[in-house]
């Protein structure tokens, strides 16, 4: 069974933030949110890495442990998604998130928290498959289309990869070995063992 | 007459009152731990694939093979 996951290889990511375009114009996400962004480090210094971050949908996500009114679900995949019409907006996921992921837009005058919106994998939502109801709420349903998320298919130098864990995996495994070949070191990928745990298949 | 009738009137509105008062649960089923949203189907039931896993396993595959330049230029 496919476990989806995302990715990033800093050795590649160029600050381009053609994924955040991509993820933007792909679901129409409105201003103030995010669901994707790139975050560098060490930003000016030689030697500084970017990297391309969303929701990993974790293999233990702790959102879904601390969300009070549990409108978290796991796919098959292994995609975390929600439901909007359970959601209440309190934030709780946003602290527990160790990504930054969940996103609020500013929905009143005051500054009211709206419900949270996140990357969906682009997988949508628990609307039907390719509804128009699904598209307002969570973006387009690409997984259904047989397409795999838009950052990642479009990121012009495949630092972003996305796509069944053990797939991306080998991909990026070629890669390390065709760099050591080359005598350059490769860290491991970002964010990978606080997503998906150490040692872990599933 | 009138002085009963009123009382009634009066005890009629306090009542309604109360009632507006009163507070009703607002999470239908709750149950700690467990999804409380709509379910949602897999991605590949729908007119394309038409719930053949194999058929959308097989593009989802070849999709992220595409992501492999070392595949795609050699």
């Amino acid at each position: 069974m496919a476990r989806m996951k995302f990715l990033c290889d800093a050795e590649r990511c160029i600050e381009c933030n053609g994924c955040v375009t991509a993820c933007k114009q792909e679901h129409e996400v409105p201003w103030g949110v995010n669901r994707r962004r790139v975050v560098t480090i060490n930003d000016g210094v030689p030697g500084e890495r970017s990297m391309s971050v969303a929701c990993m949908h974790c293999s233990d996500a702790p959102c879904m442990a601390v969300c009070p009114v549990d409108c978290f679900y796991r796919t098959e995949e292994g995609v975390v998604l929600h439901d909007k019409d359970i959601c209440i907006g309190c934030g709780y996921c946003f602290y527990a998130c160790p990504f930054g992921a969940p996103q609020f837009p500013q929905t009143g005058a005051f500054g009211v928290r709206g419900k949270m919106d996140k990357c969906t994998f682009c997988a949508g939502g628990p609307e039907p498959d390719g509804s128009p109801a699904e598209f307002a709420k969570y973006g387009r349903n690409r997984l259904s289309e047989g397409k795999l998320p838009a950052c990642a298919e479009m990121c012009s130098t495949k630092a972003l990869l996305g796509g069944d864990g053990d797939v991306i995996s080998e991909i990026y495994r070629d890669r390390v070995t065709m760099r050591a070949a080359r005598g350059s070191k490769s860290g491991p990928p970002w964010g990978w063992d606080s997503a998906y745990g150490t040692g872990t298949k599933s | 007459m009138m002085t009963r009738l009123g009382s009634i009137a009066v005890a009629a509105a306090l009542v309604l009152g109360l009632v507006a008062c009163s507070e009703r649960p607002q999470v239908a089923q709750y149950k700690q731990g467990t999804y409380q949203g709509k379910p949602d189907t897999p991605p590949y039931q729908n007119a394309r694939f038409n719930g053949d896993k194999a058929a959308w396993d097989r593009e989802i595959a070849t999709r992220a093979q595409s992501q492999n330049e070392y595949k795609r230029t050699n």
